[in-house]
């Protein structure tokens, strides 16, 4: 459109012009120039730069840290212990933490710290698959939407809307009897029975959680693709397959990984809600939401069956949701895309 | 303007009628209430189980389009109190839902207000202190609030109370259920309500004031930057003022949209925080439902559910177009 | 001599980063006098709004500034922000350059005035404070204000903003206003206006203004004395007819001679002034404009010049030859000499088949309302019946302000579709009997070149892969590819080893050479440059001028130039087509049209534009148009021009009913074809005196 073609004459490019809030990267920005001139031949890619902010976030470290050392127990944990999952002691129940069962036993003698690895290994085998399930639809239906427009942009519209009056939690509540038990799948879809609870949580929550994002990945691309290089693409002749590949998809990328990131903690708290309330992973089969709901009624008695299971989850979720911020703040979608 | 908001309005309702039926649809699909008759010793017979599912509209006999058909007319031709058909309790679920209504929406309403208070007094106060110590703490509360789940704030909560109350020697908080049967007199029973609200309310109120507070946060750094606050300075107001009547009013805006978007969030949260707390609302009616396979009762949620979104998109639009003159048409 | 108002010394300013800092302001020395009108210009990055900010103890926190600035005596720096608070607005105001984002989105235009008034006096009553806010409104001329005091800034257009801003600045009568690029987001007619409106808030209030800007163009026709600002310091000081006349700075000097001028273009050439300012996070030791200058000699290399008043003539140079140039022994001409012009032929066009030609094409958007229900309620006539043609190796200029359709009739014609009414004709073939495969056949010969450097390459991708991305569509094989590539970057000047470097290590200027080398990589036969100098700073739109005009030249390029920028046009165009809400009004051989303009608007427009020459500025006298631009979704029976017409107002009422209720069709002038009645009267303008603040008749 021409309606405001014209720019002033040197739009935002007035180094450190700009206030507050884009003064230090205006700095940095300079900083890299500076750094590269050093160096001639080393082009700074986009990926290093965030990289390097990223370096500069604590909230990074912090959350990094936390969340390796929640995987690394999932992973390695065991070895430390010589109890297995399930394994009930008959000579120490509802024992607080000690020496022999490092968090305790429950009132039929079952090892929390075998529970936990277990529990984990679940609870985190789902955020970190469900999500990037729900970022793929997410990016595939939001840059179809953005790219295409029309009856695809307002079906996918409808779709989102529909999310603000019938909340995400309510369709996994729904579809949740099928987790439970696969033979509750309706016929259609049965073939999925093979799937273990875990895998049909994947889907559900995948399938179900994607709308917020596509809702930005489609405003994203709908300003892509006014861009004038995906223009200038278009007006070369390249066909719309290669430029969703080549100019749209990396050019949110960036959004994506960050979706990714925050969307781990929202799909282990989806997964945890559905189990907490029976309605997830079932007995004997543990993860966070079952351990939880079995802690609940012992949560004044018997603490450590509560506490345990619940400081872990808000250890993982906080960290994921601090090294997702440490990403949007080092990708800056605002500042970035927006004001560049 | 009143035009616009009612073409919202009823665009939404539109939309309330497509997620109402569709969750009828999936639920009927995914729901198998025949599991509740068999395997019971003596056996039903099979011809008993059909009449009794048949009579709650919910047997799996019958196609499951023509159930939903079946239900759709219920709801347009039947008296008021029977649209939504009966639980499998037997009770209508109309009834149910007007008899546990206030009680949800006491702790839900109350919680979300408090949550958008508190989280835009926190969001705005954080990013005018960026980047110092009081900011930084708001900050990493605000992320550990985020990630703790209702359910486990809570029972946390539950915890605290307990000690609290030993530690006086007497039931000072009471938590469970939400009001103490037998009390007579109003102010007493006015002291008892309140007492059994608090730990769920400020629960809800954490939970949604945290994601609040970082949303408000970082609209509020949005427009620290902006010109137009440069303006009011270079007018003379200092920036304090500035901040106050330029940025917070124009930082509000996009706040209203947001509080419609995330409303669903807490409407799940509370629901959680009621069988925490052992009340009995619509939210432990609906887990219930879903637990006892009971399509009725889920819809009847569902759709009371998305009247309740419903409204509070609409007050959301409606504060928009309050806020931000560039909308009113 | 007396004190003077506001005096500025030493002042640095600098933003902390990991590496020490950006030095943004360094070391800037200079006063204003009562009532005096300076203007500080340079270009992005030199640090000029960066020092205004300071003045005003507007910028943030985390800059660290040093220095002394005293106003009226008392100094600034080190004052809380209360105490300055009460000291902006009332003695010092600003006028900044976006007006939209200046003004408070969700507050009525009449309560951000009353604002202003308030804060300063509490005890104003709110009913004395608004009708001083109308009064205010009336003096910057904006009509109906009365009404206008209540609509919120949205409503308003960019120029009723910026008179708006104004508004605000004159409230409480200031002894001092900062005006930081005030014009520069509007389009020339608009920019008159408000100029002429700064005038008018001047004298109204008696305050000595600081104009920054990057236009040598509007220093040139409204400040006393001028300040050329450079990488963070003042490179020279003077009354601004000595600084354009005789420049002592080799800066100015390139400055001056890169600037295309209306009034010469097309006759000489523009002087590139090569390079890029440096970074102000990274400065070399010396002269930091000594990268760049054809003068630089060792001493340039290791010492930095101070701004130093030599001579005592009032005028201060920060160079080590400024005692030869003043001399005279080292003349502009030395420095920067003029490439050679070569005089275009006017070639002998007839029977030359046109490369593209347009008939009647129109490009007409709906206009949608309703998020869900969406149903049109309107068409925005963006480009509404234009005819033109581009014979082979010549220029088309398209120039019209925003909103005219000049960029969407380019675009137009590079969808290579059938128009929606209409037709359009590429070498020779009707687009819309076009096979897909002949389609694509043909895009090799239609190229764009965008506007936005920013936004015209992928930021992704290396600078290899974008110049080459035209001939993936059309299979040619790798090898071939790359020997393209580089043949492409050697021919838009830049190094051929460049190919694996990413877009974010070019400056503004490169970037455009690199978005000409993709364009050219097919060999096409005509190339649409959308804008292709506008986002570009001064010095170094001369060179992509110059560079495009060579090509042109040396490949027999045609092309179809769309700009806003008169001068650029001039210089590169043989033909002329004037825009105007979707019409082209004026069109026809660049010389005929320059010289003697037959419609009303192309001689408002070219009378707006200003010339870096402060003399001739100043003796010029100007067509204001009246109001903006009409909305391009109304329907207008009659010459869509008539309600912003000069020469409309001083007809008599059978002409103007002519006006109002015919759309005049282009009729043959000279070479030149003309969409008005009354070609015959256009004499009138000439002595006619128009001003801005004219009440427009009828609003």
């Amino acid at each position: 459109m021409s309606m405001n073609a014209q720019q002033p004459a040197d739009r935002g490019a007035d180094l450190a012009e700009d206030l507050e809030p884009t003064a230090h990267l205006i700095a940095e920005k300079a900083d890299t120039t500076a750094s590269q001139q050093e160096k001639a031949h080393r082009p700074i890619s986009r990926g290093r730069l965030v990289w390097r902010r990223l370096k500069g976030k604590p909230n990074f470290y912090i959350g990094g840290a936390i969340v390796l050392a929640i995987v690394a127990f999932a992973l390695f944990g065991d070895l430390f212990n010589i109890y297995t999952q399930g394994q009930q002691d008959s000579f120490n129940f509802n024992s607080p933490p000690s020496a022999q069962h490092y968090f305790g036993t429950d009132a039929i003698g079952v090892d929390l710290y075998a529970s936990m690895t277990s529990a984990l290994r679940t609870s985190l085998l789902i955020g970190f698959l469900a999500a990037p399930t729900a970022t793929l639809v997410a990016a595939i239906m939001g840059s179809l939407a953005g790219y295409l427009g029309g009856p695809f942009e307002m079906f996918t519209n409808w779709l989102i809307n529909l999310l603000l009056v019938l909340p995400v939690f309510y369709v996994l509540m729904i579809v949740s009897p099928a987790i439970a038990d696969p033979s509750n799948l309706p016929g259609a879809i049965q073939w999925l029975g093979f799937m273990p609870a875990w895998g049909l949580l994947v889907i559900a929550i995948g399938l179900f959680s994607w709308m917020i994002m596509a809702q930005i990945v489609k405003n994203q691309t709908k300003s892509l693709k006014e861009r004038e290089y995906v223009k200038a693409a278009r007006y070369m002749g390249v066909s719309t397959p290669t430029i969703l590949r080549r100019h749209i998809i990396p050019n949110v990328a960036s959004l994506l990984i960050i979706d990714g990131a925050l969307g781990v903690a929202g799909a282990i708290l989806a997964e945890t809600s559905l189990s907490f309330f029976g309605l997830g992973i079932q007995a004997p089969d543990v993860s966070l939401g079952t351990l939880l709901q079995d802690g609940t009624g012992a949560a004044v008695s018997r603490p450590w069956l509560f506490v345990i299971p619940a400081s872990f989850l808000i250890a993982l979720l906080t960290g994921v949701a601090l090294v997702g911020d440490a990403l949007r703040d080092a990708i800056d979608p605002t500042s970035e895309v927006n004001r560049a | 303007m009143t035009q616009y908001i009612l073409r919202r309005f009823v665009n939404y309702l539109v939309l309330t009628v497509i997620a109402t039926v569709f969750s009828y649809i999936a639920a009927s699909l995914f729901f198998y209430p025949r599991r509740r008759y068999l395997g019971i010793n003596p056996p039903i017979p099979e011809e008993s189980v059909d009449g009794i599912l048949s009579a709650y509209g919910v047997n799996d006999k019958d196609p499951v389009l023509l159930r939903t058909w079946w239900w759709i007319e219920r709801i347009i031709f039947e008296p008021l109190s029977q649209k939504l058909g009966q639980d499998l309790q037997g009770n209508w679920v109309i009834n149910e839902i007007v008899g546990r209504a206030g009680t949800s929406l006491r702790l839900l309403l109350l919680g979300a207000l408090l949550a958008a208070l508190l989280g835009v007094t926190l969001g705005v106060w954080g990013a005018v202190r960026q980047y110092k110590a009081s900011d930084q703490i708001v900050s990493y509360a605000s992320f550990i609030l985020i990630s703790t789940p209702t359910f486990v704030g809570g029972v946390i909560l539950m915890i605290l109370a307990t000690n609290f109350n030993q530690l006086l020697g007497f039931q000072m908080i009471r938590f469970t259920g939400s009001y103490t049967p037998g009390i007579t007199g109003f102010f007493p029973q006015l002291w008892d309500g309140f007492v059994h609200l608090l730990l769920p309310t400020i629960a809800l109120m954490l939970f949604g004031a945290a994601g609040y507070s970082r949303y408000q946060r970082s609209l509020m750094l949005d427009v620290l930057g902006s010109d137009f606050i440069r303006t009011a300075r270079a007018k003379g107001a200092t920036r304090n003022h500035a901040l106050v009547k330029h940025g917070v009013r124009v930082a509000l805006i996009p706040m209203s949209t947001y509080l419609a978007y995330s409303f669903g969030t807490l409407v799940a949260g509370s629901a959680f925080l009621e069988i925490i707390f052992s009340w009995e609302g619509m939210g432990k009616y609906g887990i219930v439902a879903v637990q006892t396979s009971d399509v009725n009762a889920l819809a009847g949620n569902v759709c009371f559910t998305a009247i309740l979104l419903l409204f509070s998109s609409t007050l959301s639009e409606v504060l928009y177009a309050a806020l931000d003159p560039r909308v009113r048409v | 001599m007396p004190e003077p108002l506001l005096q500025v010394k030493d002042l640095t300013v600098t933003f902390p980063n990991a590496k020490g800092g950006v030095r943004a302001v360094r070391g800037v020395d200079y006063s204003v006098g009562e009532g005096e009108f300076l203007g500080i210009v340079g270009e992005s990055g030199s640090g000029k709004s960066v020092s205004s900010l300071a003045v005003m103890g507007l910028l943030p926190s985390s800059a660290k500034i040093t220095g002394d600035i005293t106003f009226r005596g008392e100094s600034l720096l080190g004052m809380s922000d209360r105490a300055l608070s009460k000291l902006r607005g009332r003695e010092m105001a600003m006028i900044f350059q976006d007006p939209l984002s200046a003004l408070t989105p969700v507050y009525t235009v009449g309560q951000q005035i009353v604002e202003a008034l308030t804060l300063h006096d509490k005890n104003v009553p709110q009913r004395s404070a608004e009708k001083r806010a109308v009064e205010l409104l009336k003096i910057v001329g904006i009509p109906a204000a009365e009404r206008r005091v209540k609509a919120f800034p949205h409503e308003f257009s960019g120029g009723m903003r910026q008179r708006a801003m104004i508004a605000i600045a004159i409230a409480n009568d200031p002894a001092l206003i900062v005006a930081d690029e005030p014009t520069t987001a509007l389009d020339v007619t608009i920019q008159a206006q408000i100029l002429e409106v700064l005038q008018k808030a001047k004298e109204v209030t008696g305050a000595a203004v600081v104009l920054i800007t990057h236009d040598l163009g509007v220093v040139a026709g409204n400040v006393d004395r001028v300040a050329v600002m450079y990488a963070g310091k003042l490179v020279e000081k003077g009354p601004v007819e000595e600084v354009f006349h005789s420049p002592r700075m080799p800066y100015t000097m390139g400055l001056l001679r890169s600037v295309p001028n209306m009034l010469t273009a097309g006759k000489e050439r523009l002087v590139p002034l090569e390079g890029r300012p440096p970074n102000l996070a990274n400065l070399p030791v010396g002269c930091p404009f000594a990268d760049r200058c054809p003068a630089a000699q060792d001493r340039c290399r290791t010492t930095e010049p101070e701004l130093l008043a030599d001579l005592r003539d009032g005028r201060e140079v920060a160079c080590h030859r400024s005692d030869e140039i003043a001399a005279g022994t080292l003349k502009p001409s030395d420095i920067f000499p003029r490439p050679p012009h070569e005089e275009r032929a006017v070639k002998d066009s007839t029977g030359l088949q046109p490369v593209v030609k347009a008939q009647d094409l129109i490009r007409h958007f709906p206009l949608y309302k309703g998020a869900v229900f969406r149903r049109v309620v309107g068409r925005v006539k963006a480009v509404d019946g234009v005819d033109f043609e581009v014979l082979p190796g010549e220029t088309l200029g398209l120039v019209g302000e925003s909103g005219s359709g000049k960029s969407t009739t380019a675009l137009e014609i590079m969808e290579l579709v059938s128009p929606q009414r209409g037709s359009l004709e590429v070498t020779g073939k009707d687009v819309g009997t076009l096979s897909r495969a002949e389609r694509l056949a043909m895009r090799q010969d239609v190229q764009i070149v965008f506007q936005d450097p920013m936004a015209a390459v992928d930021p992704r991708m290396p600078v290899g892969d974008i110049i080459a991305e035209p001939l993936t569509v059309h299979g040619v094989p790798r090898a071939e590819r790359d020997r393209r590539v580089v043949e492409m970057l050697e021919l838009v000047g830049l190094d051929p080893e460049m190919t694996d470097r990413y877009p974010h290590e070019f400056s503004g200027g490169q970037r455009q050479r690199i978005g000409i080398a993709r364009s050219l990589i097919t060999n096409p036969k005509v190339l649409v440059l959308d804008e292709p100098v506008s986002a570009l700073d001064v010095s170094v739109q001369a060179g992509v001028v110059n560079l495009l005009e060579d090509l042109r030249d040396r490949m027999g390029l045609s092309y179809l130039f769309v700009a806003h920028d008169l001068a650029i046009v001039r210089e590169i165009a043989d033909k002329i087509a004037v825009m105007y809400l979707g019409r082209i009004v004026e069109y026809g051989p660049v010389q005929e049209v320059y010289e003697t303009p037959r419609h009303p608007y192309t001689r408002a427009l070219m009378s707006a534009v200003p010339v870096p020459d402060p003399t001739i500025e100043r003796a010029r006298r100007r067509i204001l148009l009246t109001g903006d631009l009409p909305s391009p979704t109304e329907d207008i029976p009659g010459c869509n021009f008539a309600s912003r017409c000069p020469l409309f107002r001083m007809l008599d009422e059978t002409r103007q009913a002519q006006c109002l209720g015919d759309d005049p069709a282009a009729t043959v002038h000279g070479k030149s074809k003309v969409a008005c009645h009354h070609v015959d009267e256009i004499h009138r303008l000439d002595d006619a005196d128009i001003s801005a603040l004219s009440p427009i008749p009828g609003d």
